[in-house]
């Protein structure tokens, strides 16, 4: 699994609540069953306009955001779908860390498991370093540092984050989480075996 | 009762009992008890297992259905889909789900539906199951008493390799729905109510348990409807406990335990629900005897109002966050502040997804329709929920009774609730039982209003937004 530490890279701000993974990467473009291949159509229904050329209008299309590797957004990002072609297109398109104050459940738990951090902040703090950012035409550049767990703003001001010791952890080191959980075998087969006497009917 | 014992939520057993060990100080790894798969993800999950040269832990655990990239046409060959990539995934899925020997549901059983009407139909779901599947509705199986939840392919990959998952234990949440329904007032008004009153992130970090009169009194395939948009008030689970309800509705079903497995089964189903007592991280309250019949406005369900409100002023908006989603939304929709809801016309009336296209979903549009015509221009469409209920429809003759109003009755599968290839719903306004409005969800540019199949099928009479129970 690809590992995270620590990214310095332009930031884009995308301050809107409720950015769903729908928007993300449209059901349309989730075909396949290859691991790659979806950056291409991140956000696409905003990206491009009716007859595939880019969307002026829209930040990811604007240079420096661009080459955008952090992702600024309001509460609720990647609400809805369970799609885990959202975290791959995103990561795909380049983003290493995204900084908003709550996710959906789901796509938490999948940026994780695509090489991405998703990094909880207050609004008030996601908006100071949008701020930041804004006012340097983009060219300011955000730190997220998983190890210290720490975003610092272009002027060097700093902002701790929490995150599950577990998933940072791994995230971290890029393990490989099956062999992680194959090497407490015997625990699982103890629980089954215990488990099975008691609810048969779940085997 | 052990005095010392602390009363315990419905949450707190079920997950306590698949708790294997504590990975961390926030992560526990879990038993998972079903692991459900679907073409769409399910390919995903099996080719890099694959890939990664690991074998399937416990196949007997495993279910795969196809039903996300199907085909609903009518006399549907084995690999049709609208879905340009639809073909191959899903013979991927068969070949491998055969091989592996997975409780395999192909597109012509007869037992085939989409995965979380199926699952709770057939006792593949079932009280203090862990269930998960690559879908965020999976929830819908909480309305049979089961911790459902969606996941990952990555994480679905996990459970293939392990039958295990580490999840982050969340806080609990308790939904009381007091009070009673009026007629011509759904299962799916009350949770569209809730996500109006709590806003589309209200469950971020919960696990939410359904409750009070309003509940108890629904059927199982209300709480199922109503345990499906968990997922859209951000709460990835949703649960009503298992009572005699779900019981009954268990019993005898396939893949439901047989014998004296069935007496221990419902010996320990009851003793599930949250003992008296027992605390909540969070209590909401949501008042069921004044609700109306509710319709989305926007391009959140959160974006909701009674059928007989006004589109709101976005300027009145909670905060600066709501009010720019609603700006957005009026843009998007094409709707103005302060505009009557009932009345707005649609192009195109869908009954159909995990929501709302159980028997009783399209027996109360069945109703409505009898004896009347879907407006001409409103294209009308049934996608029934599983094939045993589009089967149980046609005995009852529902199916003439849509086709007879002008709606077209198809097969059953996901069908027009995501976008997936067919431009049907291009640049129209859509009322739908479905559970998501977002933007482009079902096609580019279409305007998606949620509803019950009741007001569905009222508003396809009508040719506009109607009240079932104000229809002429």
């Amino acid at each position: 699994m690809e590992s995270f530490r620590k990214v310095t890279g332009v930031a884009a701000p995308m301050l809107r609540i409720n950015i769903d993974t729908d928007q993300i990467i449209p059901a349309l473009f989730l075909g396949g069953t290859d691991a790659k291949g979806y950056g291409a159509n991140l956000f696409h229904g905003q990206r491009f306009m009716a007859g595939g050329s880019p969307n002026p209008d829209f930040v990811l299309n604007q240079p420096p955001y661009d080459q955008a590797q952090v992702l600024l957004a309001d509460r609720n990002f990647g609400c809805g779908s369970s799609r885990e072609r959202a975290p791959k297109a995103l990561r795909e398109f380049g983003f290493r860390a995204i900084v908003a104050p709550s996710y959906g459940g789901i796509f938490f738990n999948n940026c994780f498991r695509n090489g991405m951090v998703p990094v909880e902040l207050p609004i008030g703090q996601v908006r100071e370093i949008a701020d930041e950012v804004q006012s340097s035409g983009g060219r300011g550049l955000v730190t997220v540092d998983l190890e210290s767990q720490e975003v610092v703003s272009p002027s060097g001001r700093r902002y701790r984050f929490e995150a599950p010791e577990t998933l940072r952890q791994m995230l971290l080191q890029g393990m490989d989480e099956i062999a992680m959980t194959l090497s407490r075998l015997s625990e699982i087969n103890a629980y089954r075996a215990k488990d099975k006497a008691r609810r048969p009917w779940a085997y | 009762m052990n005095s010392e014992r602390k009363p315990r939520t419905f949450f707190d057993k079920v997950w306590d009992d698949h708790l294997i060990t504590a990975l961390g100080p926030d992560t526990d790894l879990l038993q998972i008890d079903r692991l459900v798969l679907h073409e769409l993800s399910g390919s995903q999950a099996m080719r890099s297992l694959r890939e990664a040269g690991h074998e399937p832990m416990n196949r007997g655990q495993v279910f795969t259905i196809i039903e996300h990239l199907i085909s609903t046409r009518p006399g549907r060959g084995p690999t049709d889909s609208v879905s340009v990539s639809g073909p191959v995934m899903i013979e991927t899925t068969r070949k491998a789900s055969i091989e592996w020997g997975f409780h395999f549901i192909d597109y012509n059983d007869p037992r085939q539906g989409i995965a979380h009407v199926a699952a709770p139909e057939l006792g593949i779901a079932f009280p203090g199951a862990t269930l998960v599947c690559c879908d965020s509705h999976t929830s819908t199986n909480g309305g049979v008493g089961a911790l459902a939840f969606g996941i990952g392919a990555s994480e679905a990959e996990h459970v293939l390799a392990t039958q295990t998952l580490a999840q982050s234990r969340p806080r609990t949440m308790r939904v009381t729905f007091a009070g009673s329904l009026a007629p011509g007032v759904y299962a799916k008004d009350m949770i569209l109510a809730l996500i109006g009153q709590i806003g589309a992130q209200g469950g971020i970090g919960f696990a939410t348990e359904f409750a009070g009169p309003a509940v108890r009194d629904l059927s199982v395939e209300g709480r199922l409807t109503l345990c499906n948009m968990a997922i859209e008030f951000s709460c990835k689970y949703g649960f009503v406990p298992p009572d005699e309800k779900t019981i009954d509705y268990l019993r005898g079903s396939e893949f439901s335990p047989k014998g004296e497995d069935w007496d221990r089964a419902v010996a320990y189903w009851r003793t599930l629900p949250s003992d008296d007592g027992a605390t909540f991280d969070r209590e909401v309250t949501v008042d069921c005897s004044q609700l109306e019949p509710q319709v989305t406005w926007g391009i959140s369900p959160q974006q909701v109002v009674s059928v007989s409100g006004l589109v709101p002023d976005p300027s009145m908006a909670v905060d600066a966050e709501a009010r720019q989603l609603g700006e957005r939304a009026l843009g998007y929709m094409r709707l103005s502040a302060g505009q009557s809801l009932a009345g707005v016309p649609i192009d195109v009336a869908y009954i159909g997804s995990c929501t709302n296209a159980r028997l009783s979903d399209l027996r109360a549009a069945a109703a409505v329709l009898a004896g009347r015509k879907v407006k001409a221009g409103v294209l009308a469409i049934c996608v029934p929920g599983s094939t045993p209920v589009k089967r149980a429809a046609e005995a009852e003759g529902i199916d003439r009774i849509f086709r007879e109003a002008g709606f077209e009755w198809h097969e059953s599968a996901c069908g027009f609730c995501g976008h997936i290839g067919d431009n049907r719903f291009a640049d129209l306004r859509v009322v739908s039982t479905t559970n998501r409005n977002f933007e482009g969800r079902q096609g580019p540019l279409t305007r998606t209003h949620l509803a019950s199949p009741a007001t569905v099928a009222a508003s396809a009479v009508a040719g506009c937004i109607t009240d079932a129970r104000r229809l002429a």
